[in-house]
């Protein structure tokens, strides 16, 4: 059996179900030889920012200071509005949605506000990927925010102010997780 | 299934335009003596050179051994196809040239790749997998722990959810196979039972995901169900009896049966265990499926029933007009390929083509027919049905369900055009 003396809820009931069916892996035991960390110890490493703002790190930043961080790492692949360049397009394409050709940016597709933060400081730029300051990363987010019309030039952006902003496609979404019988 | 008449002699016609039973190329005596002498995939003779002579291969020493083979140089064209968004070299795709093999199995340096990032020269000393989040202990492994714990193995496919959507476009692009359909491939994967580390950590009562990120320059990160990880996921650690190739996660990737590809997040590096998903930029921006009414189907997960003619196919040439053997790939997310039938018509009569053991859950599954073209124009499509009964559906169903932007998860029946002067096409039929 697991270990899963007092802590057996939906781990230990799901282990069992899955042991009696054909096909699924059995509960097996392991030799136990993950080493324990703190959460401290994790902490360089997590970087997921969940859409609530749950992991948004200290800093701040807004939209003039982002066009200068836009201008030297940014405008090669997505140009100087981010409304096209080599790749993808960041701006624009509200209202597209149910065209015939619809176009998913940041702004007309993305649901969530702290998603872009999440994205921009785990993967870009491109070719220095977590390289930029937190600052930095807000002040791109604040940018891209901007120039889509969802908030203004002077609003700053940090851990308590993203989280709130609205974005336009935030009920664009149809879960289909868990699937239901039809 | 239409049967027409049959000319004397001749094997048993099942459906139109030529299509043959299954059992002429599974059993012996007059269905064979039938086939015997044709060829399969050619009905020309062999142009061997007369008279007979000893090849000079035979007169002298063969070459010596070497520590890690390679294919014969006259192989040297199968290759993958593959591109990469422009001014970047790794964030594209590689694609499994399906139309120059055979059986189920993938050799590693042809399995497709999907990178957002290039693909991470790791060191496996230095390589952690750390497990945190909604856990009791918060845990991290390194390969050599990993390689201590019980294994498991499965031949199972794994598939990118934008498979097949070059067909989405208003014409049929005229492209090989393996352009349209190479984002499948199929493994013998090896791993640890994730279920087994989560269970070391100790997930919490209210944990219901787990968010898998990768060491590679996207840190590529993806919430997946606690139900799938406690499931059937492995952390895989070989790949057809080898380490992981580089391009498909070296030295542990995430291995989700069954799920679209970008989910088995390769070069696996940390997990965290959540109570909600982290709505990251791969599953809401990314590997959503666009409606015509603008909204988009989220989490959708598992890969559906799907088969495609891999020969004849798109770019390669018949010869002379004679008996064929059609062959092909089908698989499901779901589970087993319960059955395939196949079209010479262009889909007014099908016959049940024959399976090839191994017929696996979550497998790529091979299918033969014979067939007898007579020179004519014909179109050969596919058809699968999952053991849950789910069958895979034409192009218009799906773009009647799903619009044209849906972008992944087309699994829509592939239709190749055989003309007279033994080109094949792709065609929308």
């Amino acid at each position: 059996m697991p270990r899963i003396a007092g802590f057996l809820s939906p781990l230990g009931v799901l282990l069992i179900c899955a042991a009696a069916l054909p096909g699924t892996v059995a509960a097996q035991e392991g030799p136990g030889l993950g080493v324990e960390l703190t959460e401290e110890q994790i902490a360089a490493w997590d970087i997921n920012v969940a859409p609530d703002g749950t992991g948004l790190p200290p800093g701040s930043g807004d939209a003039r200071r982002g066009a200068e961080v836009f201008a030297v790492w940014c405008i090669a692949c997505h140009t100087t509005d981010g409304e096209g360049g080599l790749n993808d397009r960041l701006v624009g394409g509200h209202g597209t949605l149910d065209s015939a050709s619809p176009v998913r940016t940041v702004g007309s597709y993305w649901p969530y506000a702290p998603t872009i933060f999440d994205y921009i400081r785990r993967a870009m730029p491109y070719a220095q990927p977590q390289s930029l300051t937190n600052d930095d990363v807000y002040a791109l987010t604040a940018y891209l925010l901007q120039l889509n019309g969802i908030i203004g030039a002077d609003d700053v952006m940090d851990a308590a102010s993203l989280p709130r902003v609205e974005m336009p496609n935030r009920d664009g979404f149809i879960v289909v997780w868990p699937p239901t019988d039809e | 299934m239409t049967r027409t008449q049959n000319p004397p002699g001749q094997p048993e016609q099942v459906a139109g335009n030529g299509i043959l039973h299954r059992r002429l190329f599974l059993t012996g005596g007059a269905a064979m003596a039938g086939a015997a002498g044709m060829g399969l995939m050619t009905a020309r003779p062999a142009s061997a050179q007369l008279p007979l002579e000893v090849p000079e291969w035979m007169k002298a020493p063969g070459a010596a051994m070497s520590g890690y083979g390679t294919p014969s140089p006259h192989e040297e064209h199968v290759q993958r196809s593959f591109n990469s968004l422009p001014g970047t070299i790794g964030s594209g795709v590689s694609r499994t040239p399906h139309e120059r093999l055979e059986g189920i199995i993938t050799p590693n340096a042809l399995h497709f790749e999907r990178h957002h990032n290039g693909i991470p020269d790791i060191d496996p000393g230095r390589h952690r997998l750390v497990i945190h989040g909604l856990v009791e202990r918060p845990l991290m492994f390194d390969l050599e722990s990993l390689s201590r714990y019980p294994l498991v193995s499965r031949i199972q496919f794994l598939e990118c959810s934008g498979n097949g959507r070059a067909n989405d476009a208003a014409e049929p692009p005229q492209l090989a196979l393996s352009e349209i359909h190479g984002l499948v491939s199929c493994s013998d994967w090896t791993g640890v039972p994730l279920s087994v580390l989560l269970d070391e950590a100790g997930v919490a009562p209210e944990a219901r995901w787990i968010v898998a990120e990768g060491a590679d320059a996207a840190a590529m990160t993806r919430s997946v169900p606690m139900a799938k990880a406690l499931d059937d996921a492995i952390v895989a650690i070989y790949q057809n009896g080898e380490r992981l190739m580089p391009g498909n996660g070296y030295p542990m990737r995430l291995f989700l049966p069954g799920y679209e590809g970008n989910m088995s997040i390769k070069w696996l590096r940390r997990i965290e265990v959540t109570a909600e998903p982290m709505m990251t930029r791969e599953e809401t921006s990314k590997y959503t499926d666009l409606l015509p009414d603008g909204r988009a189907l989220q989490f959708t997960f598992q890969m559906g029933v799907k088969s495609v003619i891999t020969s004849p196919s798109g770019g390669l040439e018949m010869q002379a007009p004679g008996l064929y053997q059609i062959s092909g790939i089908a698989w499901s997310g779901a589970g087993r390929i319960r059955r395939v039938e196949v079209s010479a018509d262009g889909g007014q009569s099908w016959a049940e083509a024959a399976l090839t053991d191994p017929v696996l859950p979550i497998s790529l599954t091979r299918f033969r027919m014979p067939w007898r073209w007579n020179g004519g124009p014909a179109v050969l499509q596919s058809r699968a049905v999952d053991e849950t009964g789910a069958v895979q559906p034409t192009r218009a169903a799906l773009h009647a369900r799903l619009g044209t932007q849906f972008n992944y998860h087309h699994n829509a029946i592939q239709s190749w055009l055989v003309a007279a002067d033994g080109t094949v096409s792709n065609v929308y039929a």
